[in-house]
């Protein structure tokens, strides 16, 4: 055993590598510290520091499954996923995704659309700040010149549509502390997540809403996302439908 | 050095609030800036309000300074960001490493400390002040592991970072206690040794026995209160080099904020009884 050759660099890939590997590395240059107990505080800490990281990022999720069950499939995430930026409120970009090709969640199959709305807080809560975009900016353009105008969505805005299942139902009665646990009417639904002012907000979103905010998004100017919006529903309300979405918070400007 | 900033407490979202109406004389507070490197949002208000009424100290996690490649420059260029918003009146980080190959492993590791760890580590701690436009202070870590490689002393290694570098440190009583007692060294002389003059902070905190490895093994757990031995220790070292900003560190079991502030009323009087004894030597 040559321990006093290797370098700091070898030593550190080393240390790394047993961290999530249990097995004996008698050839290892930290060989000497891993027949050590105290080298299990190192592996323990790490771990649980990122497990804690993922529970505190997909409380929805852990509060559906139970924070036993949360814990492991946690752990399973981070042998294979361990963070890869040290702000852990960005750890676990690729939970959703992970947790669709996990074998014991086969039958949970909501679970991986409750983590992307989880992730959606996240990315709201830390967003870049922009004054939300009010009715009156509106209201004061002449309507010749409004359908010319792009709406400009806030910088904390994230919205999706889930078709097979009422996700954004489900997250919020498992994200807010008095949620409905009542029977569920099992349908399509958007959510959309925005932050106002300091806190981060949500609403169900309709087909039509939705249309309209992708249209947005996609730069397109107000007339095309209404026409986009009125694709998808006949006899949509295009006032209450612009009025709702500013209310929310969606926009932060107008060009 | 802040003569004005008595002890300080590590602080936690839960206690915002009543940290922001706290006007405790020479109160200050610390947090990580992990927690605060973000585009936008309420994280930075809320620093930015207590702020407002109290001095702050960034104490860093992430910087991996003993890590054998170079600090990552977006992480640095964010925190250098956050400083010029905060103006925090101390910045430290840890003879530790928590980063390598690009991922991240959320503790303070340990390494061997020989001369070529600590080369690189100066030129890291160089690259890290030149970015913040400061010099930081470096805390001494927790040790649980017997690393035969070591070719220097802690405390000489830590004198030369200063020695090299122009940075200060940051001494961590707890972790002497816990690192003394798992390796069977002496605190008492640990700390007698430890350079005065370069010391711009002091940490206090909590420790635990390990869950497997009982007594025989302490934990730098951050969970309960600071221990009698390492106040004992804590008044040792105040009578010896003076006054310094002193922090309560705690990270698990948080208690109500009366009561973490009532232990962080005991660092102070213990500095106030050191500023009293300073006073009559000098008189």
């Amino acid at each position: 055993m040559n321990i006093a050759a290797s370098s700091l660099g070898e030593f550190q890939q080393a240390f790394a590598t047993a961290l999530f590997d249990d097995g004996a590395q008698d050839a290892s240059p930290i060989a000497s510290l891993l027949r050590q107990p105290a080298f299990a505080i190192y592996r323990n800490t790490v771990r649980k520091a990122c497990i804690d990281a993922l529970e505190a990022n997909y409380p929805a999720v852990a509060r559906l499954v139970g924070s036993e069950w949360f814990r492991a499939a946690a752990a399973a995430h981070v042998a294979v996923t361990p963070p890869h930026d040290a702000r852990l409120m960005h750890y676990g970009a690729g939970f959703a995704h992970f947790l669709a090709g996990f074998e014991p969640a086969a039958s949970l199959t909501y679970l991986p659309d409750v983590a992307r709305l989880d992730r959606f807080w996240t990315e709201a809560h830390i967003a870049a700040d922009a004054e939300v975009l009010d009715g009156s900016a509106l209201a004061s353009l002449p309507p010749e010149q409004l359908g010319t105008r792009v709406l400009i969505p806030h910088p904390a805005a994230r919205w999706a549509w889930f078709e097979e299942a009422p996700i954004h139902t489900i997250w919020r009665n498992n994200r807010e502390a008095d949620g409905d646990t009542g029977d569920l009417a099992w349908h399509a639904e958007g959510s959309l997540l925005t932050r106002p002012q300091d806190s981060v907000c949500w609403c169900e979103l309709d087909r039509a809403e939705l249309a309209f905010l992708d249209a947005c998004a996609a730069g397109h100017p107000l007339a095309d996302a209404a026409a986009a919006a009125l694709s998808v529903q006949t006899d949509v309300d295009l006032s209450r439908l612009i009025a709702k979405l500013l209310r929310a918070g969606a926009f932060a400007g107008l060009r | 050095m802040h003569a004005s900033l008595t002890a300080g407490l590590g602080l936690k979202p839960e206690h915002f609030d009543a940290a922001l109406l706290c006007r405790a004389p020479g109160l200050w507070f610390e947090v990580h800036p992990e927690n605060y490197l973000v585009d936008g949002g309420p994280r930075l208000r809320w620093l930015e309000a207590v702020r407002g009424s109290h001095a702050v100290s960034l104490h860093g996690v992430s910087l991996s300074l003993a890590g054998d490649e170079a600090p990552d420059a977006a992480h640095l260029q964010r925190f250098a960001a956050l400083i010029k918003r905060i103006e925090p009146a101390l910045v430290s980080e840890h003879l530790a490493w928590s980063a390598w190959g690009g991922q991240h492993y959320p503790d303070l590791l340990p390494f061997p400390r020989t001369t070529d760890a600590l080369q690189r580590i100066v030129a890291n701690i160089e690259r890290t002040q030149a970015a913040l436009g400061r010099s930081i202070a470096i805390e001494n870590p927790s040790h649980y592991l017997h690393i035969e490689q070591h070719a220097w002393d802690e405390i000489d290694f830590l004198t030369e970072l200063t020695r090299r570098t122009g940075c200060t440190l940051l001494l961590d009583v707890n972790n002497v206690h816990v690192s003394a007692s798992n390796l069977g060294f002496s605190a008492e002389a640990y700390l007698d040794r430890f350079p005065a003059s370069a010391v711009a902070e002091i940490h206090l905190a909590g420790h635990t026995p390990d869950p497997t490895l009982g007594g025989a093994m302490l934990i730098d757990s951050h969970d309960a209160p600071v221990a009698p031995v390492v106040w004992a220790l804590y008044q040792r070292l105040v009578e010896r080099i003076g006054v310094r900003p002193t922090l309560i560190e705690r990270d698990g079991n948080v208690p109500a904020f009366e009561e973490i502030l009532a232990e962080r009323n005991l660092a102070a009087a213990v500095l106030q009884q050191g500023d009293a004894t300073a006073e009559q030597v000098a008189a």
